[in-house]
């Protein structure tokens, strides 16, 4: 034996596989990530590969079997409930373990597991906003509940069962790349998961940004800029509307005005800019006497962010009490927007605010006591303890009042608050609901009364559910359980040192705006005011408008309406919005003296025709000189705002200048001249012209190009991405495809006899970026077609469409 | 001949426990093959290396034609190495390597 060559040669291998066995050159090691027979290229799916498989498992109680069609939607067919959300909970982890346990993961604050330090403030924030303290009093309603608990626990060990079959090399493929494995699943990640949904549409508010408006502008221009109840508005429940004396008498506070209204030293500092986020969408129904076929039909899309994998995972769950199809949540049990034999239903975002601040006032810094109804009333602690890869552990303490948490104080300001006072949260999401119960009842439901009973279930995120059944009945509800608020809750930061800034009561039941059957033969909705002003109770303010305005528009006008037609609507990408803005810019644009490339951008804008359609170059016209005349008058009155801030919404602008032409902010404050409404918007057409050239330069003149669309991988790589799509539409538009936001799932079905119905979601079935079902939707999406959705019968397994089948066994 | 044989039971037996065992084990696999039969310290290098330059290539090769290099594409941009036939041949390189030298390692138990 030669010892020194031996010795040599084997510290060479050893440190060769140490090297690549370890994290030091990438985030996961990369002899292990490059062997064929263990890493990526075992998630590189073959064209040819059979899903079909025979699956043993000793928790069921029968057999299940799962037909998978062509784009690989499963069709669960299954003896009981519990065997069909265990096999749910199976098929969600076999296609999307990596997401669910990402999204949980960022839900619950534990997102610096994976990534890191990057997202420590993340992490902060959402355990500072109580997500898992809300996470957990959900869960225990969850579990009280029969039926959901049942529903959970099959779901929880169908995605356990998958995680404990995987091997190295079937393992996720993002897994993998940033080396690390899947936890175990459980019923609070279920929680989590529709709480995080809570957090996406219910966690939204300008409290701080307000009170900061509030603070900075005269009451008289507050009122001008922030109007609490918009002129051209079209209710989701018509005007006119008669609604019964409320059975909440409201006390206002007697010091409302000198300590809340009209109080102007709650300044809050602060550095950051709030990231700006709007989720939309739309639903409506139309009955019988509107359609060819004598049937209702009922349309939705709800909008939200534009991921991959998609949020959303489609499926038919079938036991002989229930048979439904439709969007599912890869991480919670049932079918979330859908269709069954008997009805269909779908959903819009109530946007209501009902996450509000107050400001407590703690004894001493230890924050042990805090000064409420005239005593010292004692805190609750909750620590948090963040785990961070490769760092060291963070250890937060929250303070928990009467009201919620501490989500702001001397260690986290979030960018929005201030380091010097404390401000505790009252979220509408940490009260007892069970959501989920909602959602399981309506998959069931034969009629009208099965639809009121499952969604009084549903208290927040509060949501316009549209309904439609097959005796011919349609109904809206803006269902939510609502804090009753007096005018003016809520809309700033309230004074926590008593009760009488508190919620007093929630809105009852039978006071929740609805429409059932209505003369007008339709119902819509798309994030707009739910009632007019004789609506009893406030309804806070910022309602989006003009989707509402024109889909009604379209609705009132259209008749002998087909699928087809529904699918242009939903497609559409007309701009009310703008129908209304450009005439106003183009008549106050003064042509004198316009250089060439001028009056080419100005015929470009004279000749749209209000389509923000992919190839149209008015549309990119229009959008960048309305940024522009926005920024200009308002850029002057904002110059020394706080940074934290709103500014007025685009409808308060248009509707304040369509008012009045003498519109008071219209004067740029900074110079001795007084502007005209016409000098401002033909300086603004001409601040608009080097974008526009370049934008041209660059071959993005045309909408979809300087749109610039984009579905993302959850980490945002851009190989897993889809990039430069080509879509139209926009923020205003039915079609309100924004550059990562936008339709995220459409669903047109009609209540024929045998039910016709057709759908389409910007992503595909297969989290695997390495499947070809991974984005394979997307191209559909984006060209506005829809896949025809099949309620697949029992005695249909030999159907063409079945191309491969599972058979689950105890 | 021995060269040849070297190979061909490197190449199996490391397709074999990679099936089982961890990814490293190709190095045991290449150790024990070229300690039981002899050559000189460079053509038993040459047989791990060819081996599992062989072996992983070919695997690699196989698996990505079949998903028309869809994956390996994508990897090969988050990895920035730009494409796929260069991913397969980085993956070819790192199996040759860690053989090679644990066959080379191998080659000097039993020799004088």
């Amino acid at each position: 034996m030669r010892i020194l060559p031996l010795l040599i040669s084997s510290v060479i291998t050893v440190g060769l596989v140490v090297t690549l066995n370890s994290k030091l050159l990438l985030p996961a090691p990369l002899g292990k990530l490059l062997s064929p027979q263990h890493g990526v290229w075992q998630n590189a799916e073959s064209s040819q590969a059979s899903f079909s498989e025979d699956f043993k498992f000793p928790q069921l109680t029968g057999k299940v079997q799962v037909y998978l069609d062509d784009r690989l939607v499963p069709h669960i067919f299954a003896e009981r409930d519990r065997d069909l959300y265990f096999v749910q909970g199976f098929l969600h982890a076999k296609f999307r373990l990596w997401q669910m346990e990402l999204q949980t993961h960022a839900a619950a604050g534990r997102a610096s597991e994976i990534v890191g330090k990057i997202a420590l403030k993340h992490d902060r924030e959402f355990r500072r906003l109580g997500m898992v303290y809300a996470a957990e009093s959900s869960l225990k309603e969850m579990e009280k509940d029969p039926q959901t608990k049942l529903a959970c626990d099959s779901y929880t060990e169908g995605v356990n069962a998958y995680i404990a079959s995987l091997t190295e090399s079937s393992l996720p493929l993002e897994y993998k790349l940033m080396g690390y494995k899947p936890e175990k699943w459980s019923n609070l990640k279920s929680a989590l998961f529709l709480k995080n949904m809570s957090e996406n549409l219910a966690g939204h508010d300008n409290d701080f940004e307000m009170t900061n408006a509030k603070n900075y502008f005269s009451k008289e221009d507050f009122s001008k800029l922030y109007p609490s109840y918009q002129d051209s508005l079209d209710p989701i429940i018509p005007k006119g509307t008669i609604y019964e004396k409320p059975s909440i008498e409201l006390k206002v506070p007697v010091d409302v005005d000198s300590n809340y209204l009209n109080k102007k030293d709650l300044a809050v500092t602060t550095q950051e800019e709030k990231p700006d986020r709007n989720n939309g969408s739309n639903n409506w129904a139309v009955n019988g006497a509107k359609t060819k076929s004598g049937s209702p039909i009922l349309c939705n899309d709800p909008h939200l962010g534009l991921n991959l994998p998609s949020l959303w995972y489609e499926m038919q769950l079938h036991t002989p009490e229930l048979n439904v199809y439709g969007a599912t949540f890869p991480g919670a049990p049932a079918v979330i927007i859908g269709y069954n034999d008997s009805c269909a239903w779908g959903v819009t975002n109530g946007g209501r605010d009902v996450r509000d601040y107050y400001e407590i006032q703690f004894k001493d810094e230890s924050k042990r006591e805090y000064w409420y109804d005239s005593a010292w009333r004692k805190t609750e602690f909750r620590y948090e303890t963040i785990l961070i890869k490769d760092s060291a552990t963070y250890m937060d303490t929250v303070a928990y009042t009467v009201f919620g948490p501490v989500m702001y104080d001397q260690s986290f300001s979030g960018g929005r608050a201030s380091n010097s006072r404390y401000f505790s949260v009252r979220w509408k999401a940490h009260d007892k609901s069970n959501e989920l119960k909602a959602f399981m009842q309506l998959n069931k439901a034969h009629n009208y009364e099965d639809y009121l009973l499952a969604i009084s279930n549903m208290k927040t995120p509060g949501q316009n559910f549209v309904f439609a059944n097959k005796v011919g009945d349609i109904a809206m509800r803006t269902q939510g359980e609502w804090p009753a608020k007096w005018k003016g809750q809520g809309d700033f930061i309230m004074p926590g040192t008593d009760s009488t800034y508190q919620w007093q009561a929630m809105i009852p039941f039978e006071e929740t705006p609805f429409q059932y059957n209505p003369s007008r033969n339709f119902v819509s909705s798309a994030n707009q005011d739910p009632a007019d002003s004789s609506y009893p109770y406030y309804l806070g303010r910022g309602y989006p408008l003009y989707r509402g305005i024109i889909i009604n528009r379209r609705l009132q006008a259209l008749n002998d309406i087909t699928p087809k037609d529904m699918m242009s609507l939903q497609t559409n990408n007309y701009n009310v919005f703008a129908e209304m803005a450009t005439p106003l810019l183009l008549n106050n644009i003064n042509e004198n003296g316009l250089s060439l490339n001028e009056i080419k951008m100005l015929r470009l804008l004279k000749a749209w025709d209000y389509n923000n359609a992919p190839y149209s170059r008015g549309a990119t016209v229009f959008d960048v000189v309305w940024t522009n005349f926005s920024k200009l008058v308002f850029d002057d009155e904002f110059k020394n705002a706080p940074p934290v801030i709103i500014r007025p919404l685009e409808s308060t602008l248009l509707q304040g200048i369509l008012s009045d032409s003498a519109y008071k902010f219209i004067d740029n404050i900074t110079t001795t001249e007084i502007e005209t409404l016409s000098d401002v918007i033909t300086i603004a057409f001409k601040n608009s012209i080097a974008d526009l050239e370049k934008a041209q330069k660059e071959g993005r003149l045309e909408w979809s190009k300087f749109k610039d669309t984009r579905v993302n991988h959850l980490t945002k790589l851009e190989p897993f991405s889809r990039l430069h799509l080509s879509i139209g539409g926009g923020t205003h538009s039915i079609n309100a495809t924004k550059s990562n936001h936008g339709p995220s799932w459409r669903m047109i079905v009609s209540l024929t006899p045998k039910t016709e119905a057709y759908g389409v979601y910007p992503g595909g079935q297969n989290g695997n970026p390495g499947s070809r079902f991974y984005d394979n939707f997307i191209d559909h999406w984006a060209s506005g077609t829809y896949y025809p959705l099949w309620m697949m019968a029992a005695g249909e397994e030999g159907d063409s469409r079945v191309q491969w089948k599972m058979s689950f066994t105890n | 001949m021995k060269f040849i044989v070297s190979v061909l039971l490197i190449a199996l037996l490391s397709l074999a426990v990679g099936l089982y065992l961890p990814w490293w084990t190709i190095a045991l696999v290449a150790f024990i093959v070229t300690s039981l039969i002899p050559q000189n310290p460079m053509r038993s290098f040459l047989s791990g290396f060819t081996a599992l330059f062989l072996l992983w290539g070919a695997l690699a090769w196989i698996i990505s034609s079949n998903n028309n290099h869809l994956l390996a594409g994508k990897v090969a941009l988050v990895l920035k190495m730009g494409n796929p036939i260069l991913l397969i041949i980085v993956t070819a390189l790192i199996g040759g390597l860690v053989a090679g030298f644990a066959a080379l390692a191998g080659s000097f138990v039993r020799r004088k």
